[in-house]
């Protein structure tokens, strides 16, 4: 009798702690939908003034898959480039960062974090000291966007 | 508000023509002005726009800073460090504060 007594307890009691997990996420807010396309193209024309842009010469690094779409560490490089344009491509307003070398930069490269609103293509635009233009891009998939709210 | 908290990692020794590698990020909110308060209400704009660094007068780098840059804006960059001198840096905030941090690096 005592032993089936207790059985019937342990099982009371497994069944009330089962699911303790609440509502830890209650506060996260709902993420927006907005157009699929954005000004990147624009930024991107404003950037290098029309001219066609040919693929290489400019690396643009960042994680393959990002947790947490509020802080993507993103670092771009580009051998003699003058300055470097970041756009994100799926994000409500594209523009990232304009960075420009000055004399005594050491090698023309950054590296910073941002925001990615989910996944989606990061494109670096680097304007060359001969006045051409290099261009790259790399897809980031992001698992938690970096929410506008 | 929290205070504005810039911090920089530069050596403090270096030889004359080295490359060093220089880390900066300031404490800052970087209000997208994307954002939402309780009542509906867009939360106004307020990031660092800008961000310079110059050594002795000569510009190393200068970033044009959009909201998709994450809060507490983190920039590195390597620099060609010409001799002694003092690295200058400044953030600038859209209601027009320019937060400057100085270090010195000194060629043996």
């Amino acid at each position: 009798m005592t032993g089936e007594r207790e059985t019937d307890m342990n099982l009371t009691r497994r069944g009330a702690i089962a699911l303790a997990f609440g509502a830890g996420a209650a506060t996260m807010l709902p993420l927006r939908t907005w157009a699929a396309t954005n000004n990147a193209e624009e930024l991107i024309a404003a950037f290098t003034g029309g001219a066609a842009t040919k693929d290489g010469g400019v690396a643009i690094g960042a994680p393959e898959i990002a947790e947490n779409g509020n802080t993507v560490p993103v670092d771009v490089s580009a051998e003699g480039a003058t300055a470097i344009l970041i756009v994100a491509a799926g994000n409500p307003n594209a523009g990232v960062a304009e960075i420009s070398f000055g004399p005594l930069a050491a090698r023309s490269a950054a590296a910073t974090r941002v925001r990615l609103a989910g996944t989606q293509d990061l494109v670096a635009v680097a304007r060359m000291a001969d006045g051409s233009y290099a261009r790259a891009s790399r897809n980031v998939k992001v698992t938690i966007g970096g929410c506008g709210g | 508000m929290a205070a504005v908290k810039p911090r920089v990692k530069v050596p403090s020794k270096a030889s004359a023509g080295e490359t060093i590698t220089v880390k900066t990020l300031i404490s800052h909110p970087m209000e997208s002005g994307q954002r939402k308060d309780k009542e509906g209400n867009v939360i106004p704009r307020k990031i660092i726009n800008t961000f310079a660094a110059t050594f002795e007068g000569e510009e190393v780098i200068r970033i044009k800073v959009e909201p998709a840059v994450s809060a507490n804006p983190y920039f590195e960059f390597d620099m060609k460090v010409p001799g002694t001198g003092t690295l200058a840096f400044a953030w600038t905030d859209d209601d027009g504060t320019v937060y400057t941090e100085d270090k010195k690096i000194e060629v043996a």
